[in-house]
């Protein structure tokens, strides 16, 4: 099981700003290694963050997707202490589930 | 090898697209789209994602990326429009061995505008493209020099 995400949620008017660091290989499936094999490809495929339970956002990758991978984006309508949830579906069929506050 | 590869993704593409087409795979358009990330040029992945006609470039696209990238491993990119009605913003590195980056789905509850880090093989044009509902892309775009690739061993 892949390590927690660290999401940091900040509202700011009527508005949040979030910020996701996931922690994911990403192997992008063009890499060898040592013996010159080709490393598979192993990646986030889908993201997606529920506001209080709803859907708000989805975003699919690709393996172009930097290692450790960054997302940013900003929710309407969110306030201090809304629960804002994030998961990630990886190609090999792991996914991890985490929350944040809105603060 | 790679034939073969390759030809058992073209097999079970066409296979899924005849499906798709009898309504037999009703969450086929809600699941990862395979198609286009695995299409090495921009047009094929754009194609891929529904986009019908050219795309135009606007000026209500904002690409946000670095002139230089001292490390392809880790460029910072954002995207953000200002065009109505749109459905998708598409982030593309036109010379990686597979374009497409991330496609982002818009929706009412966010704002068109993300950002995210990405791995670029070499110098490159990065684009930025936001589909609307019509299926009609505009793009911006940007020429991000890399001093070091960051898709090789």
């Amino acid at each position: 099981m892949a390590d927690p995400m660290r999401i940091r949620a900040q509202a700011q008017g009527d508005k949040a700003t979030v910020r996701v660091l996931m922690s994911h290989e990403m192997e992008s499936g063009q890499r060898k290694d040592a013996s010159g094999n080709l490393v598979p490809a192993w990646h986030i495929q889908e993201v997606s963050a529920s506001l209080n339970g709803k859907q708000v956002f989805s975003c699919e990758w690709g393996p172009a997707v930097s290692k450790n991978p960054f997302l940013q984006f900003v929710v309407k309508g969110a306030k201090a202490g809304d629960k804002l949830s994030v998961i990630w579906k990886d190609n090999k069929g792991d996914s991890r589930t985490d929350e944040a506050t809105v603060s | 090898m790679h034939t073969t590869r390759r030809q058992i993704l073209k097999h079970s593409a066409a296979v899924a697209g005849l499906l798709a087409g009898t309504g037999l795979f009703p969450q086929y358009a809600l699941a990862f789209n395979k198609g286009a990330f695995d299409a090495k040029s921009l047009a094929d992945a754009l194609k891929a994602l529904g986009v019908n006609g050219a795309p135009e470039a606007s000026s209500a696209i904002t690409l946000t990326a670095p002139d230089i990238a001292e490390n392809g491993a880790v460029v910072p990119l954002a995207v953000a429009s200002t065009l109505a009605g749109v459905k998708q913003l598409v982030l593309l590195v036109e010379k990686n061995p597979s374009a497409l980056v991330a496609v982002f789905n818009v929706s009412p509850e966010v704002e068109p505008s993300f950002a995210t880090r990405a791995k670029m093989g070499e110098s490159s044009d990065v684009y930025a493209v936001a589909i609307t509902g019509d299926g009609k892309a505009h793009f911006a775009k940007k020429e991000v020099k890399v001093t070091l690739g960051g898709c090789g061993g």
